[in-house]
């Protein structure tokens, strides 16, 4: 599977050589975002968990533009690095960032975690191989052009995205009635 | 002519040139408005010569200045969060490098040509904030903490402003990718009248000048200087830092507000094209009919005219001239005015700059489908 993505990364037709350069920064790139997830749930410190799931993030955000969807990359980093990470970061400093290790971060629960986390990525993995398999992407694939994706959004699904949006703008007046208490 | 030449090179061989060259783009006009505007300008509006006795005209002095940056102890506080600390510099040089790739310079001098420029550009701008914040919480410092809490509250706040300035511009051109605004602002008509092309600054005034505060607010300049407000949090998330990583900072600081000008220079006025009645009175400058419309179409996939390969090198100049002028605008206004209080900062974010844009966003719109 991991090789078929890899594939997938050649903007327009690509040489073997070019398959085999974006083969190589995908599993950089892959190797980057597993070693951080790992130091995320074991580092001691809530800044530096913070500091890692933004590594992770970024290596999400490379893998996308890989694959030649700039849009998703894009999105990627202004919905995740720019704001979700600056406001939890943000959070987490104005209330608790103390600097060195925190002995409170770790929990009773983590080999239950662990298994969890285990099954949850065998059932992933299982999906997609089942899925996709032996798949393999046309030689000549284009990095999807950001019309591509607004056309798709705004007409096959225009039900789903104005449902979604309604939905969001009921969560923020939510937020805001539970955040306000006049 | 100068096409066919850059056809002749392999791709690390153009890898490694736009490498160099995004070093040049990013350094060079920084130096050049730290010592025109920082240290000129601002002697000159406050009566005095400013640098005078290293070089002539005082114009090495900012070699020296690095010279003497570069050889300071290189400190980190002993309760600092050593990593992190010396990382936070990096961090936010790298969102400056990230900004510079999408700012085309010409109709092949560009670094890379994303179909969603100026979205990438607005997205990868808020990973400075991300610097500031692990400096001011590495630094083990109340002063930086505070610095890089404001910073960052004001950051959040104005990017919003920012964004929905650009998007007034997109409507018109009617796509995010950088060479496709600049192209419809050259190929652009005012009521049928094309000599002056249509650069955006015409019909989004408004959203110009809504982009020029929240840019003077996203790089921490006067008056929006509350995060590094020297009268009560020293330099804010900079106080613990010394020598080479406050150079990275001044750089990151500097270097970002002339990228902010290049972005400017193409979003508003036009980018590195020049209005078309000069176009057709040079020589060798009107548009071509094929040949590179083939080869730009097929990159951008919005091109419709072709321009002449010499816009590779007139189009930097051209670049350089308008951000010089932006740039002089925002030092003008750092030096001219007093400094935001917090309160007023976010209200002035949120209750005006805000819904001033989506009024803009609102009108363009239905500007866009009535003509």
């Amino acid at each position: 599977m991991i090789h078929l993505l890899a594939q997938e990364a050649s903007p327009g037709a690509m040489s073997d050589t070019g398959i085999w350069i974006s083969n190589i920064f995908f599993y950089v790139i892959a190797a980057v975002a597993v070693v951080a997830a790992l130091k995320l749930v074991t580092t001691a410190n809530v800044v530096h968990a913070a500091l890692y799931l933004l590594v992770v993030l970024s290596a999400v955000a490379a893998t996308y533009v890989i694959l030649g969807a700039e849009f998703a990359a894009a999105t990627q980093v202004l919905v995740y690095l720019g704001a979700i990470m600056v406001l939890l970061l943000f959070g987490v400093m104005l209330t608790r960032a103390r600097i060195g290790a925190d002995s409170d971060l770790d929990h009773e629960q983590r080999w239950i975690g662990g298994l969890v986390a285990a099954g949850l990525g065998a059932v992933m993995v299982y999906s997609l191989w089942e899925g996709f398999g032996s798949d393999k992407l046309p030689a000549d694939m284009q990095p999807q052009r950001t019309q591509m994706v607004s056309d798709e959004i705004f007409s096959t699904y225009i039900v789903p995205f104005e449902a979604l949006s309604v939905l969001l703008l009921a969560a923020l007046i939510g937020a805001v009635v539970v955040a306000r208490r006049d | 002519m100068l096409a066919t030449v850059a056809a002749e090179f392999a791709y690390w061989q153009t890898s490694i040139f736009k490498l160099l060259m995004a070093f040049v783009a990013v350094l060079i006009p920084a130096g050049g408005t730290v010592y025109l505007y920082l240290f000129k300008m601002v002697s000159f509006l406050q009566s005095r010569l400013g640098p005078m006795e290293a070089g002539p005209y005082g114009s090495l002095q900012l070699v020296a200045e690095v010279g003497k940056w570069a050889q300071k102890e290189d400190v980190v506080p002993s309760r600092a969060d050593a990593f992190v600390f010396k990382a936070a510099p990096y961090v936010v040089l790298i969102s400056t490098f990230l900004l510079v790739i999408v700012v085309p310079f010409g109709p092949d001098a560009v670094f890379a040509d994303f179909d969603t420029g100026i979205f990438l550009a607005l997205a990868v701008s808020s990973i400075s904030v991300i610097g500031i914040l692990m400096a001011g919480w590495a630094s083990a410092s109340k002063y930086s903490l505070l610095g890089g809490l404001r910073a960052a509250g004001q950051l959040i706040a104005y990017e919003l402003p920012m964004v929905l300035a650009v998007v007034g511009v997109v409507i018109q051109a009617g796509t995010l990718n950088m060479q496709g605004i600049v192209e419809a602002q050259t190929t652009g008509e005012i009521f049928g009248w094309g000599a002056l092309g249509h650069p955006f600054i015409l019909t989004q005034f408004v959203g110009f000048f809504i982009f020029l505060i929240a840019v003077q607010a996203e790089l921490a300049q006067t008056p929006f200087d509350m995060p590094v407000a020297e009268s009560e949090l020293v330099t804010g998330y900079m106080t613990e830092y010394s020598g080479f990583r406050f150079l990275l900072f001044f750089i990151g600081e500097f270097a970002t507000a002339n990228i902010f000008a290049f972005l400017a220079s193409v979003l508003f006025l036009g980018g590195w094209s020049v209005p078309p009645f000069i176009m057709d009175a040079v020589p060798g400058l009107a548009p071509q009919v094929d040949g590179l419309a083939a080869a730009l179409g097929g990159t951008t996939g919005v091109a419709e005219a072709s321009f002449s390969p010499w816009f590779n090198l007139i189009g930097p100049v051209v670049m350089a001239v308008k951000m010089l002028a932006l740039t002089f605008i925002v030092y003008w206004v750092r030096f001219t005015y007093p400094r935001f209080r917090e309160d007023q900062l976010q209200s002035f974010a949120w209750k005006v700059l805000i819904p001033i844009s989506l009024v803009n966003i609102a009108v363009t719109g239905v500007l866009k489908v009535v003509f």
